[in-house]
């Protein structure tokens, strides 16, 4: 039987890992996360996870813990965010190019410095590079229900890939709300059996060379340099397909779907549109129900799966309108825009016609990002639509 | 939607509070979204957590900024933290507080008030100042938004750190007898 309860998103996620039945799990708490990790640790005391708890000294050897368990065949779970994910970035880096389906929570967190604790994207946005797949949660039973379905993509044998479920930092890693837990036994069928380790193991039964060094050029080292990035591009690129299944299978089964990559709200009679990532979604729904009980002919296009980008989704949500005002909770240093701005750019350059898209940032450090900014927002992009298209960032709380 | 504030002071408990009126209200059937304000978590420094409710769906996950409803955890945290600020007309105030409307001073945007001796009680029954589940039963009697029995079911469900549970439910449960409720003219309604 599924079970109601009332939980935060960090508690979510720990039921998640728990239906998920991992092998291993490592976590070292850092905040906003430490509460999942707390979580964690009780379940695998209470037995509601009967995994492994590795304790460990710091990030670095989290991950590297958890790539000799996925290696010898174990499924395997961490969370972190911020410095900690900082820590944990020379494994981190390996785990995509070795293949290994390892599902990691990140609570995201605004980087350092000045001194900050809170809430933002900038962490996940760093890593963005790397070759997790990183998915975007909205509300806290979708944290539950996207861990379990991590596992799912990851373990796919055309993907292949670790993936990054984010959740964003205080909102919804303490936000609190109903979620119900699904059957275990469902679970159980959902999943199936797990392999990972298949293609690359440490097993004394099938001896093979992990993470071999290539050696330079002139040898037939940069080729097969060359032939384990492409194959981890096709696996990105197999993980689009692989997403939408798996999220359609999910609500077939347990009667709760999600946009698995891109979500169009109140996009098809829509002259222009807002883009939202993340937990800010909510009120900017809000806030187009407000602008359209107005008048005002907006939607809204939320991205869920950043990596691999869903490159084919955001066109075809895109094309149905004329103008875009992007919202992004962290900064591009490059650019002085938001990421998620300028990525949605390289994917209008597709569109046969040129549209105006306005950068907005808002929300950094755990600041809130409310109706009425999302009102400012809309407010913006839809005087863009007549042609006052402002190349500045537009930064949502510097007045708060 | 109806929106509530609690205010407090670090490891009285109010973040838990807003947790435990969450279970309770979902128990009573309605969509809750709960979140603490997010600052220094320290002992003693005043923090504050909001709830907001509703029949249907709610979907925004933000700070309150304009309650219904100010719950404030200490007797000593208005003299030092605007409370009201925000406060929507014809509002709802409860207060741990000795003191009568008279001492205090009501905001006109208040249309009703509950007060109580949340110290004294916590301090009798708990043997230490953490008022929180005896605010959410002053809370209860004052609005009758979330019945006591409900409560008690969200207090059951979390772990408490400083008391048991018994403690905290007898706590409530003399909160809720002993929370005096007054209107605008400051006049005893209960």
């Amino acid at each position: 039987m599924s079970k109601t309860i009332v939980c935060d998103g960090n508690e979510a996620a720990a039921w998640g890992v728990a239906r998920s039945r991992p092998d291993m799990v490592a976590v070292y708490p850092i905040t906003p996360q430490s509460s999942l990790a707390e979580y964690i640790s009780q379940f695998v005391a209470d037995g509601i996870i009967q995994a492994d708890l590795m304790d460990v000294e710091g990030e670095h050897s989290v991950l590297s813990v958890l790539q000799g368990a996925c290696l010898a065949g174990a499924r395997t779970f961490t969370a972190s965010c911020g410095q900690g994910l900082a820590f944990m970035f020379e494994p981190y880096f390996r785990t995509p190019p070795l293949r290994l389906p390892i599902v990691m929570s990140l609570v995201t967190r605004d980087g350092i410095t000045p001194q900050c604790v809170w809430g933002g994207q900038q962490d996940a946005m760093t890593v963005k590079e790397v070759g997790w797949i990183q998915m975007y949660c909205e509300n806290v039973q979708e944290v539950m229900d996207t861990i379990i379905m991590a596992y799912k993509i990851a373990e796919n044998r055309d993907v292949m890939l670790p993936v990054n479920v984010c959740h964003d930092g205080n909102y919804l890693s303490y936000g609190v709300e109903k979620a119900e837990i699904p059957d275990q036994e469902d679970v159980d069928a959902f999943l199936g059996e797990k392999n990972t380790n298949w293609h690359v193991a440490l097993d004394p039964e099938r001896p093979m060379g992990v993470d071999p060094l290539t050696g330079g050029a002139g040898g037939a080292g940069p080729s097969m340099f060359v032939r384990y990035r492409k194959g981890l591009c096709k696996g990105m690129q197999n993980a689009l397909g692989v997403i939408s299944e798996v999220h359609g299978e999910w609500a077939l089964k347990f009667g709760r779907s999600y946009a698995p990559l891109v979500e169009e709200y109140r996009l098809d009679d829509a002259e222009y549109a807002i883009v939202t990532i993340g937990s800010m979604s909510g009120a900017g729904k809000d806030a187009v129900d407000a602008a359209r009980e107005a008048g005002e002919k907006v939607g809204l296009i939320k991205i869920k799966t950043f990596r691999p980008f869903p490159l084919r989704a955001l066109l075809d949500a895109v094309s149905k309108v004329k103008a875009l005002g992007v919202v992004d909770r962290s900064v591009s240093f490059g650019w002085n825009k938001g990421p998620v701005y300028q990525e949605v750019l390289s994917a209008l350059y597709r569109l046969e016609r040129r549209i105006p898209a306005l950068s907005f940032i808002g929300g950094l450090a755990g600041a809130d990002i409310t109706i009425e900014h999302f009102g400012r927002v809309i407010e913006m992009t839809g005087k863009a639509l007549k042609g006052n298209v402002p190349d500045e960032t537009v930064w949502l709380n510097e007045n708060d | 939607m109806y929106e509530i504030r609690f205010h407090g002071r670090g490891g009285q408990g109010a973040v838990l509070a807003s947790k435990v009126l969450a279970k309770a209200l979902v128990e009573e059937g309605k969509f809750v979204k709960a979140i603490p304000s997010f600052g220094f978590e320290r002992r003693g420094a005043p923090v504050a957590a909001f709830l907001r409710y509703d029949e249907k769906e709610i979907r925004q996950l933000t700070n309150i900024y304009h309650p219904d409803c100010i719950v404030c955890l200490d007797p000593t945290l208005p003299a030092t933290v605007d409370i009201f600020a925000g406060m929507k007309e014809g509002g709802i105030w409860v207060q741990a507080t000795k003191k009568t409307p008279k001492e205090l001073k009501v905001p006109e945007k208040v249309i009703k008030a509950g007060f109580c001796d949340a110290f004294g009680i916590a301090l009798e029954v708990l043997g230490r100042p953490i008022t929180n589940s005896i605010m959410l039963a002053a809370f209860a009697r004052t609005t009758g938004i979330v019945s006591l029995e409900s409560l008690n079911h969200g207090l059951a469900s979390v772990a408490f750190r400083d008391a048991a549970l018994e403690e905290n439910m007898e706590a409530a449960r003399r909160a809720y007898q002993e929370t005096r409720v007054y209107d605008t003219g400051g006049k005893e309604i209960r």
